[in-house]
């Protein structure tokens, strides 16, 4: 008999299961500290200090959440659809065109608070419009969204490096990077919310974003379990032969769903870009599109999962950067290791314990 | 052009191509048994990482791709645990494997040689290094044929030659052997070959292991062929670009080569052509060489120019009837 069918908890499936699935990968994480003649404790220890030991580190660890909050709200969109976004990487590299261009356009006329509508708009619009062709493909062509939004990914990155090659960048200057937008179009830090708490932000980045991330969290919540679209795309992930047999148009639903996650991509570059280096640079984005992922998978493509995820990561990252101060043998890559860990564990090996879990509970939970 | 232009750059085109065409074989033997396999970029990463390692503390290039392979298969194994046994996500196993490599091989480089994530410069003798066919010395100065025997066809390492004898060597095996006829029927129609008493996870281990000795071959290839050591994130994409040319190729070994010399050609082509002025034109910008494969590809997968149409139960794990 197989144990796939067998119903379990809530409490289970949600939380046991994703909790053992990332024990586990931070057991192995922890032997490959061991193994390259660290400590793994002493190694948490200092990671937690450094992520969350005082307001700095706060402020770091919540400006890294704020990315993956948006790159994971981005995949989870999509997953609800059934659709593997894989471009949220691009979709937020391009959006920070967007972002850049409404900037540098309005900083010196206007302060930020008329700036950042344009900005988020523009983002949202440019993120979008990196999806829309892989979405097109998908609904229309039937390729598939795995590989052309790969391929985005590419041609994203080749076509942000010409334009800031040769387009927007500052003439005479060698970096790739736009010029320092002036105050009308930066997003402020967020000095006062570390400062509530008793803590001194420092060099921390953490800005508006991070507000404007959580509030997204709310807006997604909304439209996936309390609106018709949500609804429909709840169905088409679930099974696109029944919606469609539903009405549920197919085609439409597709892209919208794709025009939503690429938008909340693209608002990913507000945080960087306007918040943090007040300019658009080569490689921005450093991979939060695919931490997104793991961020995704881990809170199981609900929001309040995703933020509390999103905020393990950002500890891991601003930690992992404290650690590799202290204990120079680990370096920063240890955090692509864990996430590569927690990817596998919590997604592809989803449902490795589950037999195990199913037995225990047909013996002791149900009396 | 003059020829001498156009030789040395079909000669690097070979030079570029070869990790490409073994990763994109690797890829037509899982894809085509029903796996997605994303993963590739990862798998290529971490067996240039082995190979180096091994050939720098053996002195060996044998030994070193020995090690590539093995570390190669194993990471293979895993996809097919997750992705087979497990029936997980097969494009999140990928994902995991491609960061799994790339944070690895940094921190195990670091850890080991502490010179940011390489590995020590290898000595001539650990690598493969080119070798010279009969007369390519002589002929050098001979003509447009002398310079390209000299230039193209002569003058690069074992596993060159290896890769394009891979190419046939796997179009025998997937078209004239029992176990590619199986191979292919596994990926079309998992439910037929399981009524025929045949184990569709043994099948798809076997693609995976190809697929694993295949991706070593190129990481190998990587570390100590072209360079004299493994360097950190040195696939640079290369594995998403082999998923590219085997898309391109519509899942078929001899188009697989042809495509993989395309975008080898792309590519070196583009390096060419940095800086140079074309008349009338101008520079023309290099990024647009480098996203050519990604945008031709995604015109392939548009259907216009033809239908590139992936083996029917790719992606998909098998569950037996019960």
């Amino acid at each position: 008999m197989s144990t796939a069918s067998v119903p379990l908890p809530n409490w289970i499936t949600y939380g046991l299961m994703p909790f053992l699935n990332l024990v586990v990968a931070f057991l192995i994480s922890g032997v490959v500290v061991w193994f390259i003649g660290e400590s793994p404790l002493e190694a948490v220890k200092l990671l937690l200090q450094g992520a969350l030991g005082n307001g700095e580190g706060i402020g770091f660890t919540l400006y890294y959440a704020t990315n993956f909050i948006f790159t994971g709200l981005s995949v989870a969109v999509a997953y609800h659809a059934g659709l593997f976004n894989i471009g949220s990487e691009g979709q937020a590299y391009v959006g920070g065109l967007g972002a850049a261009l409404a900037s540098l356009a309005l900083d010196h006329y206007v302060p930020w608070y008329v700036t950042m509508p344009f900005a988020v708009a523009g983002a949202a619009i440019f993120g979008a419009v990196w999806a829309l062709i892989p979405a097109w493909l998908q609904a229309k062509r039937g390729s598939h969204i795995v590989i052309t939004t790969i391929m985005f990914n590419f041609i994203g990155a080749a076509l942000m490096v010409y334009l800031l090659v040769h387009v927007l960048i500052v003439p005479g200057k060698m970096a790739p990077e736009t010029r320092v937008f002036l105050e009308g179009g930066q997003l402020p830090k967020l000095d006062w919310l570390i400062a509530m708490f008793g803590g001194k932000i420092g060099a921390a980045p953490v800005n508006m974003s991070f507000l404007i991330a959580l509030f997204m969290c709310v807006v997604v919540w909304a439209l996936i379990w309390r609106t018709k679209l949500g609804y429909e795309i709840r169905t088409l992930g679930a099974s696109p032969t029944a919606a469609v047999y539903a009405g549920i148009p197919y085609v439409k639903t597709v892209i919208i769903t794709m025009l939503i996650s690429g938008g909340l991509a693209g608002m990913m570059a507000l945080n960087p870009v306007l918040g943090a280096s007040a300019r658009l640079q080569v490689e921005f984005v450093g991979g939060a599109g695919f931490v997104g992922i793991a961020v995704s998978l881990m809170g199981r493509s609900h929001p309040i999962g995703i933020v509390l995820a999103a905020i393990l990561f950002g500890v891991l990252y601003q930690g992992g950067d404290a650690l590799s101060f202290d204990m120079p043998k680990i370096t920063r890559d240890m955090i692509v290791v864990i996430q590569g860990l927690v990817v596998l564990f919590a997604g592809a090996l989803e449902y490795m314990f589950r037999p195990a879990i199913v037995r225990v509970w047909q013996r002791f939970g149900k009396a | 052009m003059e020829n001498l232009d156009i030789i040395s750059i079909l000669g690097s085109t070979i030079r570029l191509s070869i990790p490409l065409i073994f990763t994109a074989l690797a890829g037509l033997f899982t894809e085509r048994a029903g796996v997605f396999d994303i993963g590739l970029e990862g798998k290529m990463l971490f067996s240039a990482f082995a190979a180096a390692v091994a050939a720098f503390m053996t002195g060996s290039p044998w030994l070193g791709l020995l090690a590539g392979i093995t570390v190669s298969v194993l990471i293979s194994l895993i996809h097919g645990f997750a992705s087979i046994t497990n029936r997980g996500n097969q494009i999140v196993s990928g994902v995991a494997i491609n960061f799994l490599a790339s944070g690895l091989t940094a921190v195990l480089g670091q850890a080991w040689f502490s010179q940011g994530g390489r590995t020590p410069p290898l000595s001539p003798s650990a690598r493969f290094t080119e070798i010279v066919f009969p007369y390519a010395v002589e002929l050098r100065d001979t003509g447009f044929f002398g310079r390209f025997y000299a230039n193209v066809i002569s003058g690069h390492n074992i596993l060159t030659y290896l890769a394009f004898l891979a190419v046939p060597a796997s179009w025998w095996v997937l078209y004239r052997t029992r176990f590619g006829l199986r191979l292919r029927a596994v990926g079309e129609n998992p439910g037929a070959v399981d009524t025929a008493g045949i184990s569709v996870t043994w099948l798809r281990y076997r693609a995976t292991i190809c697929a694993g000795i295949l991706c070593g071959c190129a990481g190998t290839y990587l570390a100590i062929a072209q360079s004299a050591g493994f360097v950190k994130d040195m696939s640079a994409g290369k594995g998403y670009i082999a998923l590219a040319a085997l898309i391109f190729a519509k899942w078929r070994p001899v188009p697989v080569m042809l495509a993989c010399l395309l975008f080898g050609f792309l590519d070196a082509f583009a390096n060419f052509m940095q800086g140079k002025n074309v008349p009338g034109i101008g520079e023309v910008p290099v990024q647009i060489f480098q996203a050519l494969p990604y945008v031709l590809t995604c015109v392939l997968l548009a259907g216009f120019i033809g239908v590139a149409r992936p083996p029917k139960a790719g992606g998909v794990p098998y569950v037996k009837e019960r």
